[in-house]
């Protein structure tokens, strides 16, 4: 092998998946070059050949999967010509990956050690003891603290960071020279997701390792990668040095990703959005595979696929635009252009301050009983939820943030009754909903409704569309008679971009965002005031996201509706909150307007989780100095720290912290804090 | 009237059985998205292949459940008086099968019997001389001259047979090609070659196939059938063939009846246990463990004798000993039902309590939806799929267990002829030398292709009804 040889080489990579007689191509000539010490993300949305291309390098394919062609040199061999056998030892010894989650990786009944060991046995050959002091080693290289314990445990006993560290210490037990990281930080909590990055960053400099990140998440890419590429329908479509990708995207698609994420800047206005899908396996265009969706597109774009054009040294990108020098749409041209409406004035806020509230929660507190033993007594109680309050007024938003675990979705299914509360009152529109029966509560709930995180598990797939919607009119008698029930359908599809051919087909036959929409307005068809979204958008792509917030802005100014917006995404919260609530194990820990709470955050907790947020905007926000970084992980709900629950994490605890919780400290008329270090001066 | 009609229980259940599948059917072709599942299945060549063989099976046992008394002749004082014997359509249809009994074992197609025994042989010299030899069979190939004539006999009645079953099957696709053809507007051959091609439109091709292989043995049988024992008698002589086609409407009753007692059992006590959790489950958890806990085998040992001794001590109760084995036969039915429902409880109670934390679920809560609208319109239709898989394995399991329980003794009454009584008495033909092997090769073949026929209809139906499915076949 030439020293000056890249230590990964991918050349025209094409791989498809077998669907009866026909192989439909996944991934379409994609070639990168990757070297040692370098870090390549590959960003994309789901099914664009992501996942596909790193599985496909590892020739770790599934049954349908197959390489129909291109050459994948790694350290000098061609891999896809190599016997089995040695491929084997290219596993884990030459390349490793890790995938994205955590608690599906790792075998549930085996303990941590044995499976290090395995690994160790085939690449090191290392057995017994030997064996033993290097996973000790390995362990202890990835910051799991107490390494000789965790050893002997099994993954249950772990939490999903520290799987994730056990996962990135199997990858290192071969001595890997490349790891293809597959999403690893996707299904983990922001603080967690920057300790998992950082980690991945030091080992990478420490060995001089090769790393393929795959990610659809801007603020990853932007946090670790070198180099992007970007793909796009299983091509690669751009490929661009990071300073270059971010500065200055030449792709209309990549150019139409960054204009789709939403924060600040793009508050009030309408975000990007990309019309249409990726197209199918089995109908791809011949031209250009963006062509469909693409504002610049014209006709040699659909009857002539772009070759590579490169307006950099090292930056390339495959569009016709490129062809003539500074033909390319000027790079952030839409990227200011939105920001027009701003935040809200202070009118706005002030009037919000004195309407009634449609919503008011006090002290509200949701206890689940922890049963034990043959006659099931209760032995404690898990306090998911533990005296939040809050108010919404119509037409307003809050967003309740938290990381997962913190119990804000158990505040959602609270307030909508779904959930008994232990205590506390619940008040709608001056009703208190606490203690109703369900027949008293039955007219009320016309006045609240919900849309859930998952659109594949919203969605009875035996119903139709139409007796999805129609079932909330169904049960409170709204439109009665067929006729004018189905015009009612029809014109709740319309308002949420739907064709009201929709109404006679299943929930299967759409995409997520589709879906998405079709649970909204499942939700308006009762006129409701109150729509509680249980991180709408988590399970979606940034360009379909941002199609949904639209469509959820467009109907609050139209039908002034009021959302507890409950998330874990700030840059959402940023675009489309007007207050918001930090929780932390059952408990508001911050609550304000998004410009105290986001600009100025004063808990030290909620500082942590936005400085944890990998932004994705490098330019835009210059990068953290005050990084602070989170120890450890959410402690148990059913058995919280005494003292403010904060503190064992906590960078300024002091011995006040470790002996009783904080009250409220208002620090302005909305902004109020929980936490002794404002106590004094207030 | 020269019979009177009986209309014994398991009759009355097996006609309301087919009311509620004509309801069905009329249900669903009025709701077209059911009306198109019903259409997918048409277009699944297995299933309709599948469909068409327990069509068959299916019109066996149903002529075999219209029972009627035959009036006996002479009947004294003008009245009418009626046979004890209870006769079905089919036992008229099969009477020179039904009637003509041999002495003992005869191989299918036998002309002599399949044991020696002495018999008198009147020597040409007219002494009379004891010989061991197999005797000539009383009706078994009984019109032919010279039994060496035998085997062509055979020949020329199975060629005739498939000439008759080609001519009958051209017909049939003939009539249906037509009849296509006059609703599609297209030529005869057009609509004729249309039948073949596989793709859009009901699976044509399978049914007639099915039923091109159904009338080459019917034909094959009804061209034997008089002059031979197509597959042999058993041990008193009775001819294999009309046993087997009387066990059919037994499996019949067995799976179907039992089915029905099971199904609102194990459906209900699991939705609900899944469903509301709380006491409800513990109790339901409760019952079935315990019940689960009883070896099956004693428990419905216990209520078969119970009920044996009942209807023994209550002969008042029955006209007739049809009457008598038909209430044995139901209330096994109903012990089996009582006894098997745990499985199918335990396996719809946890999906009950995964279903129920979806968020459609909660969806539907958020409306204020009554429980059992949830249960009825997202909990049941998301859980068919698991009832009818459940439904087909336990149809096959259900025939079997009755020819366990035969064997114990307590399974359907002696007299009653079933796949159970036929296989448990293979058990000592099997010991004999040489083997009796035809009475259990024939049950085996017939107990076979029922059951895979339902398998493969219910792996059809379960295909089309799931909305997931036909979305990754489209």
């Amino acid at each position: 092998m030439n020293r000056d040889d890249p230590l990964l080489s991918v050349r025209d990579l094409r791989m498809g998946f077998a669907d009866g007689r026909r192989v439909l191509a996944a991934v379409e000539g994609v070639g990168f070059d990757l070297a040692a010490g370098e870090t390549l993300a590959l960003l994309g949305e789901s099914g664009c050949g992501k996942s596909a291309t790193a599985l496909s390098l590892l020739r770790l394919l599934p049954a349908a999967g197959r390489i129909l062609g291109g050459e994948v040199r790694f350290a000098g061999r061609d891999l896809l010509s190599l016997p089995e056998s040695e491929m084997r030892a290219v596993r884990g010894g030459g390349m490793a990956m890790i995938f994205q989650e955590p608690a599906t990786s790792l075998n549930p009944v085996l303990t941590v050690g044995r499976q290090i060991g395995e690994v160790l046995e085939r690449h090191a050959g290392l057995t017994g003891e030997g064996a033993r002091a290097r996973a000790l080693a390995l362990l202890a290289d990835v910051g799991i603290a107490d390494p000789a314990r965790r050893l002997d445990e099994y993954p249950f006993q772990l939490s999903g960071g520290m799987k994730q560290r056990v996962m990135i210490a199997m990858a290192l037990a071969g001595n890997p020279r490349l790891l293809v990281a597959d999403e690893p930080t996707t299904a983990l909590d922001v603080t967690i997701q920057a300790q998992i990055l950082e980690l991945l960053g030091r080992l990478q400099a420490e060995r001089g390792m090769g790393i393929l990140l795959i990610t659809h998440d801007l603020g990853v890419v932007a946090r670790m990668a070198t180099r992007v590429g970007v793909m796009y329908a299983g091509e690669l479509v751009e490929e661009a040095p990071r300073a270059a990708f971010f500065a200055a995207p030449r792709h209309p698609y990549t150019q139409k990703l960054f204009a789709a994420l939403p924060d600040l800047a793009r508050r009030g206005g309408r975000l990007e959005t990309i019309p249409g899908q990726v197209p199918p396996l089995a109908a791809m265009p011949s031209g250009c595979r963006f062509a469909a969706r693409c504002p610049h597109a014209w006709q040699r774009c659909r009857d002539e696929a772009p070759a590579w054009h490169a307006p950099a040294p090292g930056h390339r990108v495959r569009c016709h635009l490129l062809e003539t020098p500074g033909g390319s749409v000027a790079a952030g041209t839409s990227v200011g252009a939105s920001a027009v409406t701003g935040v809200p004035d202070a009118a706005s806020v002030a009037h919000a301050a004195e309407a009634a509230p449609l919503l008011a929660v006090t002290d509200l507190r949701v206890h689940f009983p922890l049963r034990r033993g043959l006659l099931q007594r209760t032995v404690g109680h898990v306090k998911a939820v533990d005296g939040v309050s809050l108010t919404l007024a119509r037409g307003r938003t809050l967003a309740l943030v938290g990381e997962s675990g913190c119990g804000k979705t158990t505040v959602g299914k609270a307030i909508l009754q779904l959930v008994a509360p232990t205590g506390g009152s619940v008040r709608l529109d001056g009703c208190q909903l606490v203690g109703l029966g369900r027949q008293a509560l039955r007219p009320l709930r016309r006045q609240m409704q919900m849309v859930f995180q998952d659109p594949f598990a919203s969605l009875n797939p035996r119903m139709t569309v139409g007796e999805i919607i129609g079932e909330g009119m169904a049960a409170f008698a709204v439109a009665r008679p067929a006729g004018e029930r189905a015009a009612a359908i029809a014109a709740l599809l319309a308002q949420v971009g739907l064709d009201a051919a929709a109404a006679g087909r299943y929930p299967h036959e759409f995409s997520g965002g589709q879906r998405q929409r079709i649970a909204i307005a499942r939700a308006l068809a009762v006129q409701p005031g109150l729509i509680v979204c249980d991180e709408p958008t988590s399970a979606l792509d940034v360009s379909v996201q941002a199609q949904i917030l639209n469509l959820l802005g467009t109907l609050q100014a139209e039908l002034g509706l009021a959302y507890l917006f409950i998330t874990h995404n700030f840059a959402v919260v940023e675009y489309l909150a007007h207050e918001v609530a930090v929780m932390y194990l059952g408990r508001i820990v911050e609550r304000g307007n998004v410009a105290e709470v986001l600009r100025t955050p004063r808990h030290p907790y909620t500082q942590a989780l936005l400085s944890a947020v990998p932004s994705p905007r490098p330019d835009a926000r210059p990068m953290q100095q005050d990084f602070v970084r989170l120890p450890g992980e959410t402690p148990s709900p059913a058995n919280p720290p005494a003292g403010c629950h904060f503190h064992p994490r906590c960078p300024r605890a002091s011995e006040a912290c470790r002996q009783r919780y904080p009250d409220v400290t208002a620090l302005s008329p909305t902004h109020a804090v929980s936490c002794h270090l404002y106590n004094d001066g207030a | 009237m020269s019979f009177q009609p009986v209309l014994l229980w398991s009759d009355l259940l097996i006609w309301l059985l087919v009311a509620g599948a004509v309801a069905l059917g009329v249900l669903s072709a009025r709701n077209p998205p059911l009306r198109a599942a019903w259409a997918r299945v048409g277009r699944s060549r297995p299933g309709m292949a599948a469909a068409t063989v327990l069509l068959a099976f299916l019109a066996v046992g149903l002529l075999d459940s219209l029972h009627y008394r035959p009036a006996l002749p002479g009947g004294e004082g003008g009245r009418t008086v009626y046979s004890v014997e209870v006769l079905s359509a089919l036992d008229a249809l099969l009477t020179p099968l039904r009637t003509r009994n041999e002495k003992t074992y005869s191989a299918p197609l036998a002309t002599r019997a399949h044991a020696r025994e002495a018999i008198e042989v009147r020597a040409p010299d007219g002494s009379v001389r004891q010989v061991r030899d197999y005797p000539r069979l009383r009706h078994g190939g009984a019109h032919l001259g010279d039994e060496a004539a035998r085997d062509a006999d055979v020949a020329a009645r199975l060629l005739r047979a498939c000439a008759l079953a080609a001519g009958l099957w051209l017909a049939l696709t003939a009539a249906v090609a037509a009849r296509r053809a006059a609703r599609d507007g297209r030529g005869f051959a057009a609509a004729w070659r249309g039948l073949w091609r596989d793709g859009e439109g009901f699976a044509w091709n399978a049914v007639l196939g099915a039923l091109a292989a159904l009338l080459l043995l019917a034909c094959a049988l009804a061209a034997l059938v008089p002059e031979y024992h197509v597959f042999g008698t058993d041990k008193v002589g009775q001819d294999v063939l009309y046993q087997v086609l009387k066990s059919v409407r037994t499996a019949l009753v067995i799976g179907l009846v039992t089915t029905l007692v099971m199904l609102p059992l194990a459906v209900l006590l699991g939705i609900v246990a899944g469903y509301f959790r709380g006491w409800a489950d513990d109790a339901i958890q409760y019952l079935y463990t315990t019940l689960n806990s009883i070896p099956g085998v004693l428990l419905i040992a216990a209520a078969v004798l119970m009920m044996q001794v009942v209807i023994d001590t209550h002969p008042q109760w029955f006209a007739t000993a049809a009457e008598r084995a038909d209430l044995r036969l139901l209330a096994l039915c109903l012990i089996l039902g009582m006894t098997s429902w745990t499985g199918l409880c335990r396996l719809l109670r946890g999906e009950a309590l995964k279903l129920r934390e979806l968020e459609y679920i909660q969806a539907a809560q958020a409306f204020g939806v009554s429980d059992l609208a949830i249960i009825g319109r997202h909990l049941l239709p998301n859980l068919m799929h698991i009832v009818i898989i459940a439904l087909v394995m336990d149809f096959s399991s259900l025939v079997l267990a009755e020819a366990v329980l035969s064997y114990v003794g307590i399974g359907v009454d002696p007299t009653m002829i079933s796949f159970g009584t036929m296989i448990n008495n293979a058990r000592m033909e099997l010991a004999r030398e040489p083997v009796v092997w035809w009475s259990l090769a024939a049950a085996f073949f017939f107990m076979f292709a029922l059951v895979l026929a339902a398998n493969l209809l219910a792996d059809a139906v379960r295909d089309a009804f799931d909305p997931r499915m036909t979305g990754a076949a489209s």
